[in-house]
C-alpha cells in the first residue's frame, strides 16, 4: 500500500521566469539568433541615434509650423479658415456618435490600441508648434469626438433605431460642409482652384468613394447577369480601367473629358481628376461587391423569388444589403487604398496633401528640405490609414459577433 | 416507360376543383441530362400529396416547376387555372398564390422575424405596414414563435426558424404551399414542432404538396402519396395501400429501403 | 415552357430579357457617338485630326537613359520602343527583387527573434499606410540625393558609388568570353537539375544513398562558383584622378529610386501574403512532419512551402501586376519609361486621344502577359482535387 502525496505545486526555477526568461527566449535562444540580434541593436542603433541627431540639430521643423495653413487647406483665403473649423467639428461631432452607436456592443470602447491613438493625437496637439489657438481648437475637436462617441455609445444602447437617422444625417452634413468650403448662398464663394492640402484630400477622396458606389454596385450585378450583353459590358470596362495604373485614367480624365463634351464646356481640374478616381474606384468597388454577391447563397434569391419578389425588389431588399454588410471590410480597405491614390493628383498640378510640398519646398527658406516635409506629410496619412484599418477590424469583430 | 395511371385517385372528401393539373412534364438540364420524363399530376383543392423517391428521382425539380423556379420545356402545368409559361404576369400572379417552404428554411438573416413575414404583403400585395404586421404576429402566434418576433433567425433553433418560414409562406395568403424536404435539415428532436404545424395546416384544409421522407407524416395526413423514381411518377395511391400493398416492384425496392 | 394560348411579346419573359439587352447596348451607342462627335468637333476645331501617322515624325525630345540609341531625331515610335524597354527593366527586375524580399520578409516574421518580428511588422505597416508616390519621393530626394548631396561622391562599401550622374555598381565587362562563360553557367545549372532529379529518383527507388551525385553537384557548384567570381572579369568601379568614377555599370539615380521604391512597397504586401500562405497551412501538417521525424529545415522545404505555395500564387500575380502598374509613377521621379515619354508626346504633339489608347493598350497587354505566365504557374502548382 503506498501513499501517494500529491506535492504542491513549486514555483519553476529562476531562469525560467521574469525578464530574463524573455529575453533569452526571445533574443538569445541559439547562436545564430544571438549574432542576428547583435547585429539588428548595432544597425538599428546607429540608425536611430542618427536620426535623432538630425532631427534635433539640423532639421529645420519651422518648415512645418511655418507652413501649416498651407498643409492642410492648401491656399485657402486666411480670414475664412473658421468655415474649415465648423466642418470640421460637424464632421467630428458625427463621426463621434457613429463610432459610439457602431461600437455599442464591443466590450470596451476605449481599448488600449484606441486609447494610445487618442493619447497620440492629445499629444501631438499640445506639443505642436502653432499658434496656442490652434492648439487649443484642436484640442477640443479631439474632445468632441470622444465625448460623442461616449454618448453615441449610451444613445445606441437605448434605441437602436438611431442608426436611420445618423445615416440622414451624414448624407445632410456632406451637402452642408461642401457649403462651407465651397461657399455660395451667404458665404464668400471659394474656387476650387483654391482648395489644397489635407482637406482637398479628404474631399476628393470621399467624393469618389461616395459617386463610385451606384455604379461599382450596377457593375458588380452586371458582372452577375445572365444577359450576356451586361455581362460583357460590365466585365470589360472592369477589366480595362483595372488593368491600366490610376495615372493613366486620371490623364484620360483630364485630357479626353474636355473633348467628350461640347465645344465650351471645360469642367475644372478637380472635376476631372475626382472624374477619373471615381471610374477607378468604381472597379474596384464592383470586385469587392462581387465577393459579397457571391458570398450570398441561392436560396435567398429562390425565397424571395418563391415569395412573389420581382428581380428588382429581390436585389433591393434581399441581396444587395446582405452582400454589401459582407463587403463592408473590403470596402474600407478600398478607401484606404484611395486616400493614398488621391497623392497622384498631384501629378497632374493640383495641390492635395503631396502637391502642396513642391509649393512648400520651393520657397527660399526651405529649398532642399525635404526630409522634414515628407516625414511630416508621411505621418498624416499614416495616421489616417492605421486608424482606419483598426477600426475596420473592430468593425469586423462587431460584425461577427452579431446574428 | 408508360406512367402508371391510378383510377383510384380519392377525392371523397376534399373539393373536386383541380388547383394543379401537370400534364407530360419534361424538362432536360443545361448538361442535356432529362431529369423529368414526362410526369403528370392533378392535385384538387384541399387535397394534401406527399411525393417520395431516392434522391435524383426529380421529386423536388417537379414542384418546383410549380412556381417558376424551374422552368420545364416540354408539357404543360396550369396552377389554379392559370397557364405556367413565358409569360411574366402568369408567373408573377402564380408565385403570388403558391407559397414554398424550403429545406434551408433561406430566412433573410439580415431582417428579424417579423420583417421576415412582413415584408412580401408589403411589398407584393401592396399591403400597409399596419395591416402586415397585424397578420404577421397573427401567424407568428399561429406556428407558435410569437415571442421571438423581435430575434433575428440566427438566434432561433433549426426548428424555430423553420416555423417561421412556414408563417412567411403563408403571409401572402397562398391558395396551395409547398414543401421541399421541410424537415430533412433539422436535428431529430425539432422535427416533430415542424410536423405539428403542417398536419394543423392540412386540417384546416390547406392545398399542400410535400416533397418529405417522414413516412409517419405521410400516413397520417397525406390523401395521396406519389413515388417518383428517375423523373418519372412511377405510382400513386392512397397512404395505406401505398404503404401496405405497393403494386410496382420499384416501389417495392424503395419501400424496403426506408421502411 | 408550352401553352396553347399566345403570350404578348411585351410579356413574353424571353423576349424582355432581349429587349433589355438591345436597349442597354443602344444606350451605350448613341453615348458613344455623342462622345465621339464632340470629341471630333474639338479636334476639328482646334486643327488637329485622329491618326497614328504621327508616330512617324522625329520626336524631337531627348530621353535621359537608354539601352539602344536612341537621338533627337528618332521618330516617335522608336522613343516608345526605347521607353518600353526602359520600363521593362524596371519592371522584370522588380520582379524578381521584390519576390526575394517579400518571401525573406514573410518567413521573417515566423522567426524565433523577438527583434526580427518587430522590425518585420514596423516594416509592412510603415509601407502599407503610406503613399507610394511619397515612398518614392523619399527615397528620390531623401535617400539618394541624401547620397550625393553638394556634388559629392559617396562611396559605399562594395565598391559602389553614389553621384547625382547616377549610381555605379560592378559589372562584367563585356567581351566574347563572358558570353561563352554565362552558356557554361547556363547549362550547367540545367544539368545540375537533371543531376538532383536524378538523385532523388535513385534514393527513393532504389536506396541509394545519393552521395555519387552530391558530389557531382558539389564540384559544379565549386567550379560555377569560381567562375562567377572570376572568370566573369569583374569591373570594380575607381575614382579616376579628374573625380569621375570609371568603369562598373551606370545607372541612373532615377533608375535606382524607382526600384528600391517599388520593391519596399511591393514587398510588404508579398511578405503579408506569403505570411498568410504559410499560416494556412494548418498546424497538423507540421506536427505530423515532425512526428514522423523530418528536420525543421526539410519540414518546410517538403511539407509547408509547397502548400503554401498554392494559396500564394494566385495573390502574387495581382501584386506583380500592381509593380507594373506602379511603375507609371516614374513620370513624377523622372525616370523615363513608357509613361513619361507619352506624356510628353502628348504634349509635344497635340494627339491626346490616341497617344492615350497606346498607353491602355500596351499597359493591358503587360497585365495580359504577366496574368498568362502566372496562370501556367498556377495550374501547374494546384492540387489535384477528386
Amino acid at each position: 500500500m503506498t501513499t501517494t502525496h500529491s506535492p504542491t505545486a513549486s514555483p519553476p526555477p529562476l531562469a525560467q521566469i521574469g525578464a530574463i526568461a524573455w529575453v533569452r527566449k526571445n533574443l538569445f535562444s541559439t547562436w545564430l539568433n544571438t549574432l542576428l540580434t547583435v547585429v539588428l541593436v548595432l544597425v538599428i542603433g546607429r540608425t536611430l541615434i542618427g536620426f535623432l541627431y538630425w532631427a534635433t540639430t539640423q532639421a529645420k521643423w519651422q518648415l512645418i509650423s511655418a507652413n501649416l495653413s498651407l498643409f492642410f487647406v492648401g491656399r485657402y483665403p486666411i480670414s475664412q479658415i473658421w468655415r474649415i473649423w465648423v466642418a470640421l467639428a460637424l464632421i467630428s461631432t458625427l463621426g463621434g456618435l457613429t463610432w459610439g452607436v457602431l461600437a455599442r456592443n464591443v466590450p470596451q470602447l476605449f481599448g488600449r490600441t484606441t486609447l494610445t491613438l487618442l493619447g497620440v493625437v492629445g499629444a501631438i496637439a499640445v506639443l505642436m508648434p502653432a499658434p496656442v489657438p490652434y492648439r487649443i481648437l484642436l484640442l477640443a475637436i479631439e474632445g468632441l469626438v470622444v465625448a460623442m462617441a461616449w454618448g453615441g455609445r449610451m444613445i445606441g444602447h437605448r434605441s437602436p433605431k438611431l442608426g436611420q437617422w445618423l445615416a440622414f444625417a451624414w448624407s445632410l452634413s456632406f451637402f452642408v460642409v461642401w457649403w462651407l468650403i465651397a461657399g455660395g448662398l451667404g458665404l464668400t464663394p471659394v474656387g476650387a482652384g483654391e482648395w489644397g492640402g489635407l482637406m482637398l484630400t479628404v474631399f476628393m477622396a470621399v467624393v469618389s468613394i461616395l459617386l463610385c458606389f451606384p455604379l461599382g454596385i450596377l457593375l458588380a450585378l452586371g458582372r452577375q447577369s445572365s444577359l450576356p450583353v451586361i455581362r460583357g459590358l460590365s466585365v470589360g470596362f472592369i477589366e480595362v480601367v483595372r488593368g491600366v495604373p490610376l495615372i493613366a485614367l486620371l490623364f484620360v480624365g483630364s485630357n479626353m473629358i474636355p473633348l467628350f463634351l461640347p465645344i465650351g464646356i471645360r469642367p475644372n481640374l478637380v472635376t476631372r481628376a475626382i472624374i477619373g478616381l471615381t471610374l477607378f474606384s468604381a472597379a474596384y468597388l464592383a470586385e469587392n461587391v462581387r465577393g459579397g454577391l457571391q458570398s450570398i447563397a441561392r436560396g435567398q434569391s429562390e425565397a424571395a423569388n418563391a415569395l412573389g419578389l420581382n428581380p428588382g425588389l429581390t436585389t433591393a431588399l434581399i441581396v444587395l444589403p446582405q452582400a454589401l454588410k459582407v463587403s463592408i471590410p473590403a470596402i474600407v480597405g478600398q478607401f484606404i487604398s484611395l486616400l493614398q491614390d488621391t497623392t497622384l493628383v498631384s501629378i497632374l498640378g493640383l495641390f492635395d496633401l503631396l502637391g502642396i510640398s513642391r509649393t512648400i519646398l520651393a520657397n527660399p527658406q526651405f529649398i532642399g528640405r525635404y526630409a522634414e516635409a515628407y516625414i511630416f506629410i508621411g505621418v498624416i496619412y499614416w495616421v489616417f490609414c492605421y486608424a482606419m484599418s483598426v477600426g475596420s477590424r473592430q468593425i469586423e469583430k462587431q460584425l461577427n459577433t452579431e446574428h | 416507360m408508360a406512367q402508371m395511371q391510378t383510377d383510384e385517385m380519392t377525392n371523397g372528401t376534399v373539393g373536386s376543383e383541380a388547383v394543379i393539373v401537370a400534364e407530360n412534364v419534361e424538362k432536360w438540364y443545361d448538361n442535356n441530362f432529362h431529369v423529368l420524363r414526362g410526369v403528370s399530376l392533378t392535385v384538387t383543392k384541399g387535397e394534401v400529396v406527399v411525393v417520395m423517391g431516392p434522391s435524383g428521382s426529380g421529386k423536388s425539380t417537379f414542384i418546383r416547376t410549380f412556381n417558376a423556379l424551374e422552368r420545364y420545356q416540354k408539357g404543360s402545368i396550369v396552377i389554379d387555372g392559370i397557364l405556367l409559361s413565358h409569360d411574366l404576369k402568369n408567373i408573377e400572379t402564380i408565385r403570388r398564390e403558391v407559397g414554398m417552404v424550403f429545406q434551408q428554411f433561406n430566412l433573410f438573416p439580415h431582417l428579424s422575424v417579423l420583417q421576415n413575414v412582413m415584408l412580401a404583403p408589403i411589398w407584393v400585395r401592396r399591403w400597409t405596414k399596419a395591416k402586415a404586421e397585424a397578420e404577421a404576429l397573427r401567424l407568428l402566434d399561429r406556428v407558435g414563435i410569437l415571442e421571438q418576433a423581435k430575434k433575428f433567425p440566427g438566434q432561433l433553433s433549426g426548428g424555430q426558424q423553420q416555423r417561421v418560414a412556414i408563417a412567411r409562406a403563408l403571409a401572402m395568403q397562398p391558395k396551395i404551399m409547398l414543401f421541399d424536404e421541410p424537415t430533412s435539415a433539422l436535428d431529430p428532436e425539432m422535427v416533430r414542432e415542424v410536423l405539428d404545424v403542417m398536419r394543423t395546416l392540412a386540417g384546416s384544409g390547406m392545398t399542400m404538396v410535400c416533397v418529405t421522407h417522414e413516412v409517419g407524416f405521410a400516413r397520417e395526413v397525406a390523401d395521396r402519396v406519389v413515388f417518383m423514381d428517375s423523373g418519372l411518377l412511377v405510382e400513386q395511391a392512397t397512404p395505406d395501400d401505398f404503404f401496405n400493398h405497393p403494386k410496382e416492384e420499384r416501389t417495392q425496392k424503395f419501400l424496403s429501403q426506408i421502411l | 415552357m408550352h401553352g396553347s394560348e399566345k403570350v404578348p411579346i411585351w410579356r413574353d419573359e424571353r423576349y424582355v430579357q432581349i429587349a433589355f439587352q438591345v436597349f442597354v447596348l443602344l444606350t451605350i451607342f448613341a453615348l458613344g457617338q455623342f462622345c465621339l462627335g464632340n470629341m471630333f468637333r474639338n479636334l476639328e476645331q482646334q486643327g488637329r485630326q485622329f491618326n497614328f501617322t504621327f508616330l512617324l515624325s522625329q520626336s524631337g525630345f531627348n530621353i535621359g537613359e537608354t539601352l539602344v540609341p536612341y537621338d533627337t531625331t528618332s521618330p516617335y515610335y522608336w522613343a516608345f520602343f526605347v521607353s518600353f524597354l526602359n520600363a521593362l527593366r524596371l519592371i522584370l527586375v522588380g520582379i524578381a527583387a521584390t519576390t526575394v524580399l517579400g518571401i525573406v520578409a514573410g518567413v521573417a516574421s515566423f522567426s524565433d527573434n523577438w527583434l526580427l518580428r518587430k522590425l518585420n511588422m514596423v516594416y509592412v505597416e510603415v509601407v502599407r499606410n503610406t503613399p507610394l508616390l511619397l515612398q518614392l519621393f523619399v527615397w528620390y530626394f531623401a535617400v539618394f540625393f541624401g547620397f550625393s548631396d553638394k556634388g559629392k561622391t559617396s562611396q559605399l562599401p562594395g565598391s559602389i558609388f553614389v553621384s547625382k550622374k547616377g549610381i555605379v555598381i560592378p559589372w562584367p565587362a563585356s567581351s566574347p568570353l563572358l558570353v561563352v562563360l554565362l552558356g557554361v553557367l547556363l547549362s550547367g545549372a540545367i544539368a545540375a537539375y537533371f543531376i538532383w532529379k536524378r538523385r532523388i529518383t535513385r534514393m527513393e527507388e532504389q536506396a541509394a544513398s545519393g552521395k555519387r551525385e552530391q558530389l557531382v553537384l558539389f564540384s559544379m557548384a565549386a567550379v560555377g562558383l569560381l567562375i562567377v567570381l572570376f572568370g566573369l572579369g569583374w569591373e570594380m568601379p575607381r575614382m579616376s584622378a579628374a573625380g569621375n568614377v570609371e568603369g562598373g555599370l551606370r545607372v541612373s539615380v532615377e533608375y535606382g529610386a524607382m526600384l528600391f521604391g517599388l520593391v519596399f512597397y511591393t514587398g510588404a504586401f508579398i511578405a503579408e501574403i506569403v505570411r498568410a500562405g504559410i499560416q494556412s497551412v494548418s498546424k497538423g501538417q507540421w506536427e505530423a512532419a515532425r512526428a514522423l521525424g523530418l528536420p525543421s529545415n526539410s519540414v518546410m522545404r517538403l511539407i509547408v512551402f509547397p502548400q503554401a505555395l498554392r494559396v500564394i500564387l494566385p495573390s502574387l500575380s495581382s501584386q506583380y501586376i500592381n509593380l507594373a502598374k506602379n511603375s507609371s509613377l516614374a513620370l513624377a521621379i523622372g525616370y523615363p519609361e513608357i509613361f513619361a515619354t507619352a506624356q510628353t508626346t502628348l504634349n509635344q504633339s497635340g494627339r491626346p486621344v490616341e497617344v492615350i489608347l497606346l498607353i491602355m493598350s500596351i499597359y493591358l497587354s503587360i497585365n495580359l502577359i504577366i496574368s498568362l505566365v502566372m496562370n501556367t504557374l498556377n495550374r501547374v502548382v494546384q492540387f489535384k482535387e477528386r
